[in-house]
């Protein structure tokens, strides 16, 4: 689901549930989830996975 | 001042303290030095304290429970074993207090909350048990933002908590009550939890000495969880001393070890200002500054250090705290969400809105920053950086002016204690100076081992702020 589609849901969700002064939040929350999935630290196995570092190769 | 107790002397009299009359800011060491050697009686002391409760309290509102009837007897208890021979240790006799989110047997954990009314705990925590075995004498539960969600203590069903110093301002959260009860002479240590900085952000905006242990170090069975891989238990108090002396009566030791402080000269210490010191009031800068000044006069070696991914803790706490909040929240917010306060009734309905593959992505963003700590302390004795970057804020303020720029309280105070609860390292507030305001400003010590970030802290505690 990208950030739109999940934040037009969650907003709709927030009428239905008669909770308008949610919607602020979810805004806010969206573009906190928009910078954590475009951190550097994501897996994507369309590409190069990244390296693991050796203390954490089990 | 009365002379010495010798045994069999006669116990003071109520307004008799004996050879240590308490004044006012004694630390709990102090305290017990002086119950071990009798010069003054745990009933005296905890008098004092129930006094300065019952005189101060209707307008600081740090308690929610007071347990005065139960602390005189546990008090007059205590003195009875001490005069017998049967010293328990350190903490025997000496009044202390519990955030109103540790169970302690028989009376309510409210949690702030009216949520929880009717409840009253079956069972000590692990916490409260042992300091019950050490002989504390517990005065009274204490108030909290609710569920320790938020950090200036507004949203309690029982009201917020006002500053010792100052009314007007917020003492801080979410351990508030806690941290004001300290202040105001009515206990001499408090047991907090730390969930993003909810020890620490009160102790630095009341002077105070707050831990924040390791993560796991300390049980937290007992205690009304907010996000359970975060979650830490941990003191506040008035010395790096009694910090120590309180953190391993917590982590089940009997036998307290003394801190030794480590040698100044000689000491490394990195400075991570990347991102730390970009939203920065401009008094706490400068507190921070000169502190550091006086640690390199007194031979400590400090040098800059940076997480890459340090600004990227807000997204990755809030990814990580809040799913976890709203998995022990989403049943009582189905049954009952008009028992909450507004705005923490708010905070968990926006967290039951995150997906889990957003919580996966923040666990391994922890990872990276665990990686990012863990090597900026290698070859080090600590970190050292500003606790919160403002002074205590204005009870109603939703922003603080940091220079020229309006910030959000919730972001901007925990924006410097956050990162060390994702990653789970020891850290530890301690006074540094005060604003032209007189209103205190913390210094925050990160370390990989907590004894041993606790022999640094007492190193530097006296250099950050000199008496």
């Amino acid at each position: 689901m990208t950030i739109e589609e999940w934040l037009e849901n969650a907003l709709r969700d927030a009428d239905r549930r008669e909770l308008p002064a949610l919607k602020p939040l979810l805004e806010g929350l969206a573009k906190s989830t928009a910078a954590l999935r475009a951190a550097d630290w994501n897996l994507d196995v369309s590409g190069e996975l990244p390296e693991t570092p050796p203390e954490h190769v089990r | 001042m009365s002379a010495e107790l010798g045994p069999g002397s006669p116990k003071p009299r109520s307004g008799e303290g004996g050879a240590l009359t308490p004044r006012g800011g004694d630390t709990l060491t102090e305290l017990s030095r002086a119950l071990q050697a009798r010069s003054i009686t745990s009933e005296f002391v905890t008098e004092r304290c129930l006094e300065h409760i019952a005189r101060r309290d209707p307008s600081i509102n740090a308690f929610i429970t007071v347990l005065d009837e139960e602390a005189r007897a546990q008090a007059r208890a205590a003195d009875r074993e001490i005069a017998a021979g049967r010293y328990r240790g350190p903490l025997h006799g000496v009044p202390i207090s519990l955030k109103d989110l540790i169970d302690l047997r028989g009376t309510p954990t409210s949690a702030a909350s009216r949520v929880r009314r009717g409840h009253v705990a079956a069972h000590d925590a692990v916490v409260s048990a042992r300091l019950r075995a050490a002989g504390a004498v517990f005065v009274g539960k204490t108030n909290l933002h609710e569920f320790a969600l938020g950090t200036t203590n507004e949203d309690s069903a029982y009201g917020p908590v006002h500053h010792p110093l100052d009314p007007t301002r917020s003492p801080g959260g979410s351990s508030g009550g806690s941290a004001a009860a300290i202040l105001a002479d009515m206990c001499y240590a408090s047991i907090g939890s730390d969930t993003g900085g909810s020890i620490r952000i009160p102790a630095a905006a009341c002077g105070l000495v707050g831990l924040k242990p390791a993560v796991g170090e300390i049980p937290i069975d007992g205690v009304v969880p907010l996000s359970r891989t975060l979650d830490h238990v941990g003191p506040l108090c008035r010395s790096v001393e009694d910090a120590a002396l309180l953190h391993q009566m917590l982590a089940g030791v009997s036998n307290p070890a003394p801190i030794t402080a480590r040698a100044l000269k000689g000491l490394r210490l990195g400075i991570p200002r990347a991102y730390f010191f970009a939203v920065l009031d401009p008094e706490i800068a400068a507190r921070f500054e000169e502190a550091c000044d006086r640690l390199t006069t007194a031979g400590a070696s400090l040098d800059e250090v940076a997480f890459p991914h340090a600004a990227n803790a807000p997204t990755i706490y809030l990814h990580v705290a809040l799913p976890e909040a709203a998995a022990c929240h989403a049943k009582t917010l189905e049954r009952q969400p008009e028992e909450y306060t507004p705005n923490v009734r708010l905070r968990l309905e926006m967290a039951r809105y995150i997906l889990s593959e957003d919580y996966v992505r923040a666990l391994r963003g922890r990872d990276v920053l665990i990686r990012e700590v863990n090597a900026a302390l290698r070859g080090r004795d600590g970190l050292l950086l500003p606790t919160v970057p403002v002074p205590a804020v204005k009870l109603g303020a939703t922003t603080v002016s940091v220079g020229t720029a309006e910030e959000p309280v919730r972001a901007i105070t925990l924006r410097l204690t956050q990162p060390f609860n994702i990653t789970g390292h020891p850290a530890i507030t301690m006074p540094c100076g005060r604003t032209h305001e007189g209103l205190p400003a913390g210094a925050q010590l990160v370390g990989t081992e907590t004894l041993a970030l606790l022999s640094v802290a007492c190193a530097i505690e006296k250099v950050l702020e000199p008496s």
